[in-house]
């Protein structure tokens, strides 16, 4: 009390009846600035994330030299490098070796496959710098030594000094691991074919060239080149320069950081993050301003008669502006300070979830300057303007008007009486039909804030159904094989049959896979074409309507997305350049669009392929039916087969994706719908209780006159109720409309999110918002029953 | 309620033995009603007079069901109200009483029509609005809302909301007190109406002393107790009323 008392005393009086103004509304100060804070910390969130994200994502490629575009071929001569390096752009290009390769685990039996790439012995690399975490690289002349990638070491426990077998182009071979490493390019680890990093399924080791060459017996040669261009370098032009310089060693086709799948990762996730920071915090600090200009309007009319007699006593307007306009700050900065401390603390959680699936050195939540002057700023606008707006008439009354109370309202001029007239509507309604119909702008606010929480939260749960359709219809209905195993080079028709007589595989279909370029006037496309048998069951293509669309004897099936990026359609032709083997160009009819979530297609016959590559009946790999019981013999065996480069299982797939989707992406989106229900929260209490307020004495007259509690409930919660019924449907629709835009903002190369309007959604979207507006209802409600009888009977 | 049945003569409307009112506690205390014991006789119309503080309008609360006292009995009709939960003083209110303030409380969102409607849907045997405001010569006023009738009109919506269910008691807190005498004239006129028409027992507290000429009993208030209670025997006519 001592301290209170002396706090007081220091400030003016106007500050003193501001303070306790502002003690006395305590409860709507609250839910306004909840509904501040959700803004401000979804907007400092999103925007920090990004920050972060791209920070340290440049940081880290700029301190390690990550490349901007990679050019696989087959095998090139090392003294292609120095013409390499000519091309004009090129500020840096090492040629190396990658290889898939078997790793044989020391603690389990297991083997896992990945790949081995070299580094160069004499230099530090120009491109693609490792980050060492952990001891060193592999000395020059031990040929014996290798750096294992981090995340996979700490997997499998491999520790410095331990030693791993591998077995790379048919030979096995022993090394000792010298260091454990990070590097740019896997940032998001990710196998060939897999959704999901899996540490535990997937490792890269980089050994010296030298050593390297010689076990692969590849002296003299690389098998891609990395490059880093210089910042005027037009890319098309470096890619088509490297294309037709590599022509002529097999090159599967250059290509930039945007078809680089760890990179396209990160770029994904950093355009959903700006999305989400586009469209929610808006609409936070809309309702918020909102609710900040109806609760200071009413403030402010019950404070008429005080303004008037502050006025009379001297205080300027500009004071009297002050007052009201401090209480507003005082709201907006606990609704700031409350955000900005969500913000924080839910950015470093999202920090620490993103580090376990994209492998920085580091990535720290650390929001720019910037990014909290933009919420301080964006929050006090919204804040103070709505405040100015609600306390400027009043302050310019003058005193004696302002002491005056107000008339008692009219309710006769409200336009749209009529409907309320009618005589068999009972007095208790025709009184909540009238009070919205006297006050629309009121009605209009609590109508908007409840449709815009529930549009809200349609949007997050259709956006969580969306991910579940995604997850259901490629893994369900698009790939409904166990297993895919592909071959390191295309083999002939005995593969399959190999493949149908392991133990373990109930049925096996074949696959062709070839690199290739789409062109469809001045729109290109690298692509993976895939090629099967007709009537393939085990994985396929869904259309629009749901059927599976087969491979055509002639033609090919693109997915959606890639023949809106290619302006094509059924019946037009594109060109398609191979880019393996033979390299053959050809035009090719487009013959139907298939529906795909995950990732991209193209797929053509396999008869059809193999003619045009003209390599005879080969496959690349084979899509299996296995039998549970034994699938971890079947991957043990698979792994171990000579000339197999990839095995994925399904299921575990599956696991990891949905596992990824409900850490990351559930996470936020639990948060959100709980913000979404303080908006509502806000919204209703607000508007309840200031419906409250201003009616008590109607209310205590009909308690006097011999209405029930309930009866008397009913007049006040009925009006919320009724606008309630309004919004509903109008959060609904609203909320399909901002799904649209999410689906449409959140889609990238490597999935789009499905929409799906469940009927049990949008209930239980509902359910929720109605749930919140009778919790709100019921906190004021309480009132009711202490209400003061007497009190109100006593004043005009 | 607890049934409590006289040993002798017809039952009193209000019988009040011992009433005490103490607001807070403590030092702060304030003893509004110090022991009130008075007998009001069915049908008859009470003017009850006294200074501000008196403890007139604590007593027609208690009476009323809004208020609860602190000591004492207040039998209506031989049922003790003292004893009577929340919820049976609202039905209380609900049967029995009608209630005319000095600032109307009529619903600013319905009516003259409809604010008699609003007490007439949740009544046992009501007259009907018409026949109400009629009563207090409103017919003319029913579709109009409160904005757009005088105060002595809103005051007669008030008497005719009150009066149209009919009630076994009319209480009226200064039913005049913020209107002109001529207005305040209609205004008595038509509780006196009330009163002759439906036999309702009705009290009304004024400050104004020549109101007190219209009335079968005046009761006295002064320093939470009844100073003085006199039986009027020649009631005028409110048109003669000095103010």
């Amino acid at each position: 009390m001592v301290a209170r008392g002396s706090f007081l005393g220091a400030v003016g009086m106007l500050d003193r009846k501001m303070l306790r103004d502002f003690v006395g509304m305590r409860i709507q100060a609250i839910a306004i600035a909840l509904v501040i804070a959700g803004g401000v910390s979804v907007q400092l969130l999103s925007s920090g994330l990004v920050t972060s994200l791209e920070e340290t994502r440049r940081a880290y490629y700029e301190r390690n030299l990550m490349a901007d575009v990679w050019a696989p071929v087959v095998r090139a001569p090392k003294g292609e490098i120095e013409d390499l390096r000519q091309i004009a752009g090129v500020q840096a290009l090492e040629g190396r070796l990658r290889f898939g390769i078997r790793i044989d685990l020391p603690a389990s039996q297991d083997s896992v496959l990945g790949e081995i790439i070299s580094i160069p012995e004499t230099h530090a690399p120009s491109v693609n710098r490792l980050h060492v975490s952990l001891g060193r690289l592999p000395a020059s002349g031990r040929p014996n030594e290798a750096v294992i990638l981090k995340r996979f070491a700490e997997a499998h426990r491999i520790g410095l000094g331990d030693q791993i077998s591998f077995i790379v182009r048919g030979r096995e071979v022993q090394v000792m691991v010298t260091g454990l490493v990070m590097s740019p390019e896997h940032v998001y680890a990710i196998a060939p074919g897999e959704l999901v990093p899996d540490e535990r399924r997937y490792g890269v080791l980089w050994m010296n060239e030298r050593a390297l060459s010689e076990l692969a017996g590849w002296e003299g040669a690389f098998n891609e080149a990395v490059l880093r261009l210089s910042r005027e370098a037009s890319v098309p032009s470096v890619l088509g320069r490297l294309d037709s310089e590599l022509a002529a060693y097999g090159a599967a086709g250059a290509y930039d950081r945007k078809d680089h799948v760890s990179d396209a990762f990160v770029t994904s996730e950093v355009d959903q993050l700006r999305t989400l920071g586009r469209v929610v915090p808006p609409v936070f600090l809309g309702v918020g301003a909102v609710l900040v200009y109806v609760v200071i309007s009413r403030l402010v009319m019950v404070q008429r008669p005080a303004i008037g007699l502050l006025k009379a006593y001297g205080y300027s307007d500009r004071e009297v502006l002050m007052h009201f306009l401090k209480l507003v700050g005082l709201i907006g900065a606990l609704g700031l300070l409350a955000g900005v401390l969500l913000g924080i603390w839910f950015g470093r959680e999202m920090a620490q979830l993103y580090i376990r699936y994209y492998d920085f050195p580091f990535l720290l939540f650390r929001a720019a300057a910037m990014d909290y002057l933009v919420v301080g700023a964006v929050s006090a606008l919204s804040v103070l303007g709505a405040g100015l707006l609600a306390v400027r008439a009043s302050v310019a009354l003058n005193p004696a008007d302002a002491m005056t109370p107000p008339p008692p309202p009219d309710y006769s001029k409200a336009a749209g009486m009529a409907v309320t007239r009618a005589r068999w509507i009972d007095q208790q309604t025709r009184m909540i039909l009238r009070q919205i119909i006297r006050w629309p702008g009121r009605a209009l606010v609590t109508v908007g804030g409840i449709a815009a929480s529930l549009a809200l939260l349609v949007s997050v749960l259709v956006m969580m159904d969306g991910m579940e359709r995604m997850i259901a219809s490629y893994f369900g209905e698009a790939n409904r094989y166990d297993a895919v195993a592909t071959f390191t080079e295309a083999r002939g028709p005995t593969a399959l049959h190999d493949m149908r007589r392991t133990p373990g595989v109930m049925a096996a279909e074949p696959f062709r896979i070839v690199t290739a370029i789409l062109r469809s006037g001045p729109a290109t496309e690298r692509v993976a074409l895939i090629a099967t048998a007709p009537g393939s069951q085990l994985s396929r293509l869904i259309d629009a309507s749901g059927r599976d669309v087969q491979p055509p004897p002639a033609g090919l099936i693109l997915s959606e997305d890639l023949a809106q990026k290619l302006n094509t359609g059924p019946g037009k032709t594109i060109e398609l350049e191979m880019t393996e083997g033979r390299r053959p160009h050809v035009s090719v009819e487009v013959v139907a669009l298939a529906r795909t979530y995950l990732g991209s297609a193209a797929l053509m016959d396999i008869g059809q392929l193999n003619r045009l590559m003209g390599e005879g009946s080969v496959i690349s790999g084979a899509y299996l039916l296995t039998d549970a019981a034994g699938e971890d013999r079947l991957r043990t065996e698979l792994v171990e087969a000579p000339g197999i480069a990839t095995v994925s299982f399904l299921a575990p797939s599956e696991d990891r994706l949905r596992a990824l989707m409900d850490e990351n992406i559930g996470v936020s989106l639990t948060v959100f719908a709980l913000f979404a229900a303080m908006i509502a929260l806000g919204v209703v209490y607000n508007s309840v209780r200031i419906s409250f307020t201003e009616r008590q004495r109607e209310l205590a007259s009909l308690r006097v006159l011999g209405f029930s509690k309930v009866a008397v409930s009913y007049i006040l919660l009925g009006e919320v109720a009724l606008l309630m019924l309004v919004a509903l449907p109008l959060g609904l629709g609203a909320g399909c409309l901002l799904s649209m835009y999410f689906a449409e903002a959140m889609g990238s190369e490597l999935f789009r999110l499905p929409l799906a309007f469940e009927p049990a959604t949008m209930a239980a979207a509902s359910l929720i918002v109605i749930g919140v507006v009778i919790l709100s209802g019921l906190i004021v409600r309480q009132r009711i029953d202490t209400i003061d009888l007497v009190e109100a009977l006593k004043s005009a | 309620m607890h049934q409590t049945v006289r040993e002798n003569g017809p039952l009193a409307c209000f019988e009040v033995r011992g009433l005490r009112r103490v607001y807070g506690k403590g030092p702060a205390a304030v003893e509004a009603l110090r022991g009130v014991d008075i007998e009001i006789p069915e049908r008859e119309l009470v003017v009850i007079l006294g200074a501000s503080g008196s403890g007139k309008s604590t007593f027609l609360n208690i009476v009323g069901g809004l208020d609860q006292a602190t000591e004492g009995k207040v039998l209506f009709r031989g049922v003790d109200l003292s004893a009577a939960s929340s919820s049976e003083l609202t039905e209380y209110r609900r049967r029995h009483v009608g209630f005319v303030f000095q600032f109307y409380n009529l619903m600013p969102s319905l009516t003259a029509w409809e604010n008699v409607a609003l007490i007439t849907e949740i009544a046992d045997a009501p007259l009907t609005p018409q026949d109400a405001l009629a009563l207090v010569g409103l017919s003319d006023r029913m579709d109009h809302f409160p904005a757009q009738l005088s105060g002595g009109e809103q005051q007669r919506v008030a008497i005719a909301r009150a009066v149209a269910k009919q009630p076994t008691v009319m209480l009226c807190d200064e039913p005049t007190g913020a209107l002109d005498s001529a207005t305040g004239v209609k205004v008595l006129e038509a509780l006196l109406e009330v009163n002759r028409s439906i036999g309702a027992t009705t009290l009304i507290i004024t400050h104004n002393a020549g109101v007190a000429e219209i009335a079968d009993r005046v009761v006295v208030f002064a320093d939470g107790r009844v100073r003085e209670t006199r039986v009027n025997p020649a009631p005028i006519s409110p048109s003669d009323v000095t103010w």
